[in-house]
Order: C-alpha cells, then sequence, then structure tokens
C-alpha cells in the first residue's frame, strides 16, 4: 500500500486564514442569501460585480497562476480556501469553471496568454465538458474536427459557460484528441442555459456549427491537459462541499438554540443533538480529506489519484448529508423559498454529481488500492 | 532552561556505560533508567523524569530500542502508566510519590482502577461505594465493576462515597485501594469473547489509612478528571500508515481470498476503507493541530469515529468469510493480560469490537460532549443538580 511520498500539510497558514478573512468578508458584504434568490431567478444568473471583486480586486482568479503569467504565485492551497468561502456562500460566481478547470488545463497547455487573461480576472473561460464527467474518463469525444479546423457537435451541461468569454473545447479530429480555444462570440456556436438543479451553477448546453477554434494541445499534451483539469477540479470541489456543508451545520445549530418548542430550546433534544453531533464529526473528516486532497495537487504528489478519490468519495456525501439535516431540522421553515436552506441543497446535490459521483470515485479507488471487484460469471 | 535532545542523549549515554542491557537484570535496568530520570522525561527530577518537554522522551526509547535495552512493556501497565501516574503526580503528597511512581513505571506493582459501578456507568459520579472515616482509617464498602487488571494488580486508584448528604458530585474521595486487603474480592467477568480481560470486585470491609487519600475528602471527582481526561489522550496517540487496524486486516482477506468477493461486499468494502482513510487523516491533522500548540476538538471525535469503523469492518469480515465465518477460533474462559483488538480471528475482533463503543465512555455520552461542549447546544433538563445523593432515585 502506498503512501503519500512526502509530508502533507494538513493544517492552514496564517496567509491562507488572512484570505479567508478577505473572501468572507467580501461574500458577506455582497452576497447575502436574499440577493443570491433574487438574481437567480433572473435573467442574470451571475453577480458580475462581485466577481469583479473577487476575481481583479482581491486576486483570487490567478492564485495557482505563476507570478511571471501574472497570477500570485500561490498555490491550489490558498485556491481551494476561496472555494470553501464559496461554498459557504452559495455565491454566483464562475470561479470553479474558470479559476480552477480552465486555468488547470491552460496552465497544462501552457496556453500562457489565455492564462494571463484569466488570472487577471478581465476575462473567463470555461472547459467544455458536463459537469458530470469524472477525472477517470475517457477523452469526450462529442465534438469532431474537420480538416479545414473547423468544430461541429455538442457539448451538455456545461458549468459557467454562460458568463465564459473564452470555451476551451476538447475534439477529436482526423489527427486525434485536441484541445480548442473557441471565443464565445465565434460564429456557428450557441451557448443555450438549461434549467439546473443547483440555482446558483447555471449550466449550460453548446451546440457548434463548423466553429473555428485555436488548436491550444493536441494528442497526448491535450488528454493529460483535460485529465489534470478533472482531477484537480474534483480534488478542489472537496473543498466547496466542505465549505458548504460547515454553514449547513453552523445554521442549523443556531437554529436549534434559538428555537423553542415543548417550552424548551429544540437542541437540547438529545435525538437532535446526537444527528448534529454525527454530523460535526463528519466534517471534521471531510476537512481531513480537503485539506489532504489538495496539498497532494498543490505538491504534485505521486498519491494525487487516491487522495482525490477518497476526498469526492467522502465529501460528496458529507455535504448532501449536511443540506438534508439542514432543511429536515429547521422544520417547515426548511422547505420554504424564503429560507436559503434549499440553495444549498440543490448545489449540494449537483456536487454530488459533478466532476464524478462518490461510487464513481470509490470505483477508482478499487483499482488504485488493489481492492478489486469480483471476478464476472 | 528545559534540556535539549544532545543532553538527553548524554544521559542515555551515561545510563548505558554504567548498565550494559546485555548484563544488566532487567528490573535493575529498569530501575537505574527511573534514577536517571530517563523513564517519563517530562516527569520532574527524582520521579523518574528530568523535567524536559514531553516529545524528548522518542529520543530515549529510540536510543534505548538500539542499544537493545528492555522495555517495561507498557501493555500490561497501561492504567499505572495512563490513569494513576498523572493523577499521582498531580494530587499526590511528596511520600506517596516516592512510594508509588518508581514499582508503578517498572512493571513491580500493577495497578487497576476501580470507579464504574453496577449501579454507575455513564452516570458515574451516582456511585454508592462508601467509604467511612474512622480514626485514621477508612472503611470501604461496595462493588465496582469492569476492572482489567484487578487479578494481577497490586494497587487501585479508587473513587468511593464519603458524603451522602451532598448532592453526587460533592461527596466523593479519591484514594489509593490495596488491593492485597483481605476485604478485597476479585471475580472473572466473563465477557462476550468468551474470556474475561475485566474483573468484578467485592470490597467489605476494606481497610485504606487516611496516608492513603488523593487529593481533598470531597473533591474526589476533580481528583477523577485528571485521571479520565489522560485516558482520552491515549487514543489516537501515533501517527498510523493507510490500512492500519481493523481496515488492513479486511482488505488482507478480501485480497487473499477472491473466491469470496460479492458485488455488495464490495461497496460496503470500498466504504469502509474512504471511512478509514478519512479517520486516518483526521488524526493526523489532529496531531498536526496539537504539534502546533493548538488542540482541536477533533479529540472526541476520533473514539467515535474509530468504534463506528472497528465495527462495521470486523462485521463485514466475519460475512465475507462466509462458511469460515460460522466458526470461532475458542470459547474458553482465559484472563488475558493485554487486549489486542486486531488480534486473534474475525469473530473474535467482531464481539471484542462491540465493547469500543461502551468502554471509556459510550459513543452516546461522546455524542452529548461533541453537542454541548463543541456546537454549545443546550443541556438536557436535568433531575439530578442540587440534590443531595442519597435522595437520587437509583
Amino acid at each position: 500500500m502506498t503512501d503519500a511520498t512526502g509530508p502533507a500539510d494538513l493544517l492552514y497558514s496564517e496567509v491562507e486564514e488572512e484570505l479567508r478573512s478577505s473572501v468572507r468578508a467580501l461574500l458577506d458584504d455582497h452576497c447575502p442569501p436574499e440577493a443570491i434568490l433574487a438574481r437567480c431567478e433572473g435573467s442574470a444568473p451571475y453577480d458580475p460585480a462581485l466577481w469583479r471583486k473577487l476575481a481583479a480586486d482581491l486576486g483570487t482568479a490567478g492564485l495557482q497562476v505563476p507570478e511571471a503569467l501574472g497570477g500570485a504565485g500561490a498555490s491550489l492551497r490558498e485556491t481551494a480556501v476561496v472555494l470553501e468561502e464559496l461554498g459557504r456562500s452559495a455565491a454566483p460566481v464562475p470561479f470553479l469553471g474558470s479559476a480552477v478547470l480552465a486555468t488547470t488545463a491552460l496552465l497544462a497547455c501552457g496556453a500562457e496568454e489565455l492564462v494571463s487573461a484569466l488570472a487577471g480576472g478581465e476575462r473567463t473561460a470555461a472547459l467544455a465538458v458536463p459537469l458530470s464527467t469524472a477525472p477517470g474518463a475517457g477523452f469526450p469525444a462529442t465534438v469532431r474536427v474537420d480538416g479545414a479546423g473547423t468544430l461541429s457537435g455538442r457539448v451538455t451541461s456545461v458549468a459557467d459557460a454562460l458568463v465564459a468569454d473564452v470555451l476551451l473545447v476538447p475534439a477529436v479530429g482526423p489527427d486525434g484528441a485536441a484541445l480548442y480555444a473557441v471565443d464565445a462570440a465565434a460564429a456557428g456556436l450557441t451557448v443555450a442555459r438549461r434549467t439546473s438543479l443547483d440555482l446558483t451553477r447555471p449550466l449550460a448546453d453548446l451546440a457548434l456549427t463548423g466553429v473555428p477554434g485555436r488548436r491550444l494541445a493536441a494528442g497526448a499534451a491535450a488528454e493529460a491537459a483535460v485529465r489534470q483539469a478533472l482531477l484537480t477540479g474534483a480534488g478542489l470541489l472537496a473543498s466547496e462541499q466542505l465549505g458548504l456543508a460547515e454553514w449547513c451545520v453552523a445554521t442549523t445549530v443556531a437554529y436549534l438554540k434559538q428555537r423553542t418548542q415543548f417550552a424548551r430550546p429544540v437542541g437540547s433534544f438529545q435525538a437532535l443533538k446526537h444527528r448534529l453531533a454525527d454530523l460535526w464529526l463528519e466534517t471534521v473528516g471531510a476537512r481531513a480529506a480537503a485539506r489532504y486532497a489538495v496539498d497532494v495537487l498543490a505538491r504534485d504528489d505521486a498519491d494525487a489519484e487516491i487522495a482525490v478519490a477518497v476526498a469526492q468519495a467522502h465529501c460528496g456525501v458529507v455535504a448532501v448529508r449536511a443540506a438534508e439535516e439542514c432543511v429536515q431540522l429547521h422544520g417547515g421553515i426548511g422547505m420554504t423559498w424564503e429560507h436559503p436552506a434549499h440553495l444549498y441543497l440543490k448545489r449540494a446535490k449537483a456536487d454530488q454529481i459533478a466532476l464524478g459521483t462518490p461510487g464513481a470515485h470509490r470505483s477508482a479507488l478499487a483499482r488504485l488500492v488493489d481492492l478489486p471487484a469480483p471476478i464476472a460469471g | 532552561m528545559a534540556i535539549g535532545a544532545q543532553e538527553i542523549q548524554g544521559r542515555v549515554a551515561a545510563l548505558l556505560a554504567t548498565h550494559d542491557p546485555a548484563t544488566t537484570d532487567r528490573l535493575d535496568f529498569l530501575r537505574a533508567r527511573f534514577d536517571a530520570g530517563l523513564a517519563w522525561v517530562h516527569f520532574p527530577e527524582g520521579l523518574g523524569g528530568l523535567g524536559a518537554p514531553r516529545p524528548l522522551q522518542a529520543v530515549v526509547d529510540a536510543e534505548l530500542a538500539a542499544a537493545g535495552a528492555p522495555g517495561n512493556d507498557p501493555r500490561k501497565i497501561g492504567i499505572g502508566l495512563g490513569m494513576a501516574a498523572p493523577t499521582i503526580l498531580k494530587y499526590g503528597t511528596e511520600e506517596q510519590k516516592q512510594r508509588f511512581l518508581r514499582p508503578l513505571w517498572t512493571g513491580e506493582e500493577v495497578w487497576c482502577q476501580l470507579f464504574s459501578e453496577p449501579g454507575a456507568g455513564s452516570d458515574l459520579a451516582a456511585l454508592g461505594t462508601r467509604a467511612v472515616l474512622d480514626g485514621d482509617t477508612w472503611t470501604v464498602d461496595g462493588q465496582k465493576v469492569w476492572t482489567s487488571s484487578a487479578h494481577t494488580a497490586r494497587w487501585a486508584i479508587l473513587i468511593a462515597r464519603t458524603d451522602p448528604d451532598v448532592p453526587k458530585h460533592q461527596g466523593i474521595t479519591y484514594f489509593v485501594c490495596d488491593m492485597t486487603d483481605p476485604g478485597v474480592d476479585v471475580r472473572p467477568l466473563r465477557q462476550i469473547t468468551g474470556e474475561a480481560e475485566f474483573n468484578e470486585v467485592f470490597l467489605t470491609g476494606v481497610r485504606i489509612p487516611d496516608a492513603h487519600r488523593l487529593g481533598a475528602v470531597g473533591e474526589g471527582w476533580q481528583v477523577a478528571q485528571t485521571t479520565l481526561n489522560n485516558e482520552r489522550v491515549a487514543i489516537g496517540g501515533q501517527a498510523a500508515p493507510r490500512e492500519a487496524g481493523m481496515v488492513g486486516v479486511v482488505a488482507e482477506t478480501w485480497r487473499a481470498r477472491p473466491d469470496l468477493r460479492t458485488h455488495d461486499l464490495h461497496q460496503r468494502l470500498l466504504k469502509g476503507w474512504v471511512d478509514a482513510e478519512v479517520a486516518r487523516l483526521t488524526g493526523e491533522r489532529l496531531r498536526q493541530q496539537l504539534a502546533l500548540g493548538q488542540p482541536g476538538p477533533e479529540g472526541a471525535a476520533m473514539k467515535l469515529a474509530f468504534a463506528r469503523l472497528a465495527q462495521e469492518l470486523s462485521g463485514l469480515e466475519v460475512e465475507l468469510l462466509a462458511e469460515d465465518g460460522l466458526a470461532y477460533d475458542d470459547w474458553t474462559m482465559v484472563r488475558p493480560d493485554h487486549v489486542d483488538f486486531t488480534g486473534r480471528e474475525a469473530g473474535y475482533r467482531y464481539l471484542r469490537a462491540k465493547g469500543n463503543s461502551i468502554e471509556g465512555g459510550t459513543s452516546e455520552i461522546l455524542r452529548n460532549i461533541i453537542a454541548e461542549r463543541v456546537l454549545g447546544l443546550p443541556g438536557e433538563p436535568r433531575a439530578d443538580k442540587n440534590v443531595p445523593w442519597k435522595e437520587l432515585p437509583r
């Protein structure tokens, strides 16, 4: 059984805690649940003003980008702290799609100009794969390249594509796999909003008909770039799920202290206390698993695949359970549109499917840690 | 100025120079090690320590192990080392420390713990064993239970009720009890595994000199907190590699026996493997916090997680073994001098794991502790607040 090759740092540095405070303060000021609710029913589901402050002013979009390319020269560890806070606020910003998935793919391709534009926050990009794609999935083949180098096909359920300036489209052509940059305004491309379960992370379906694109990588390099983006995305999604679960636990605990029935705070009933204790225990585990995943990803450690699969198999389940308990333990109010609990439930359930379900990650572990399935027949 | 690693190494070298492990009697070596302050370096000088930082003990242990020095077999004297010693150090008189700590550490004198009673388990403070003072001697009557090592012990740490007229936490006093007193009757308590790790201890007119009281009369509950807190410190103490413990046992069986695999068990095994890895990482994170002096509330969580995992995985293994799971290695009543949760065969492991969520604080009580002390949820309404012990329903 292999362990991590280096010592993992599962804690938060002072710099990371300072970053957390800044992001939290910004989100507390600009992103109250009422505002999210109002926005996600309108025609502009994302908050561009918040994105400018978060991505450009605070510089979070370029945390994992080297300084030479206009980034902050930090690492995925800091990026993950931002995701914890975004999970805690269910903020409608394209951070996962642009600053994590697209940026990781572009860094892997060495597409420096585009990386710089994303790092500064002035442009955003989306990796054109269904949000449900697991890291171990084969190279997407729903878009074809013709001899003239134009793209045709469909990609469904793409996260953060609605506001993307650039779409990173995996496509297969006569020369095999390749990754293309397609301008969102290109002729022949339509980006159609889907009605999505998660109100705060809108999805779009892409239809391409003879769309011109710029090839960023081909063959094994393209495959590696997409694989690295999906693995990194799945690993960092665990931090978003952790933040989300923590909001649900904290909000539920606060409500149980204040809500009185049978002349007692309902939080004094042991039946409820034990449920909260179990949930807290799971979030403690989620923090350890999420921190480990991001630490090994940041160090490009050989244990990354196992760490990501463990984090996703655990955190995907914990976030959903926390959100479901939040709804249930709020009683009637938890079932209303007015209370924000449903925003977190919808995000948690969509996150459980995003970048591989817990079951898909467990199946990956069967191979990675040599616990093979029964032999067929 | 605290002692550093270099000076500690010098003292180890000096001990080895005067007491060659190859030619020195085991007990003589252990006594010399104690007297050199290398038993537990964080203890004070003269009491087996050097007043050094606790992590330096690892330096001593490694050097002595490398030199082939004999150890004090901590598995067999865990209650003395882990619970009695820190309590004696904190509350004992100078005479008590000098009398008890050296033979406790060398293992010459085994210790046991007389706390739990048939009527006082989770509600330990309700205990009813009575101690009455006559002159300078206490007379103790009552019954204790779940006492490991009672049949090998020379001494016991004991809590007993000395004042029934005050609320339960206030009328308890803490003693050192002589297990060779003729009023002490130790009977093995056979458990569901067939063996008897534990005992029932009947106390009838047991005489304890007042000089063997630890702490003030009526303050036994506070003294006992030191004992119990040290019990919890022992859990989750050291870094564990991936697949350590019960999960490794089950994973090895899975790999070795492809004929036993089913899809249902595969899914459950993978879930259990993930849970075990998450628990391992949680423990690792806790250790990193402790190393930085930021103890987190994760400690309480570790025992809960450990018990659940041990039970799920050991149950899974019995089921996985199918026909072999129908067998049991041995029901003979034996009295082991230590316990190994992952020892023996699958059936034993499954049955022994049932105790993991009961011993050292039930999982239900641990959940109350997390809910109230970590999450700040209000306590249940209580019927025993400010009521004299003798008026409580029993």
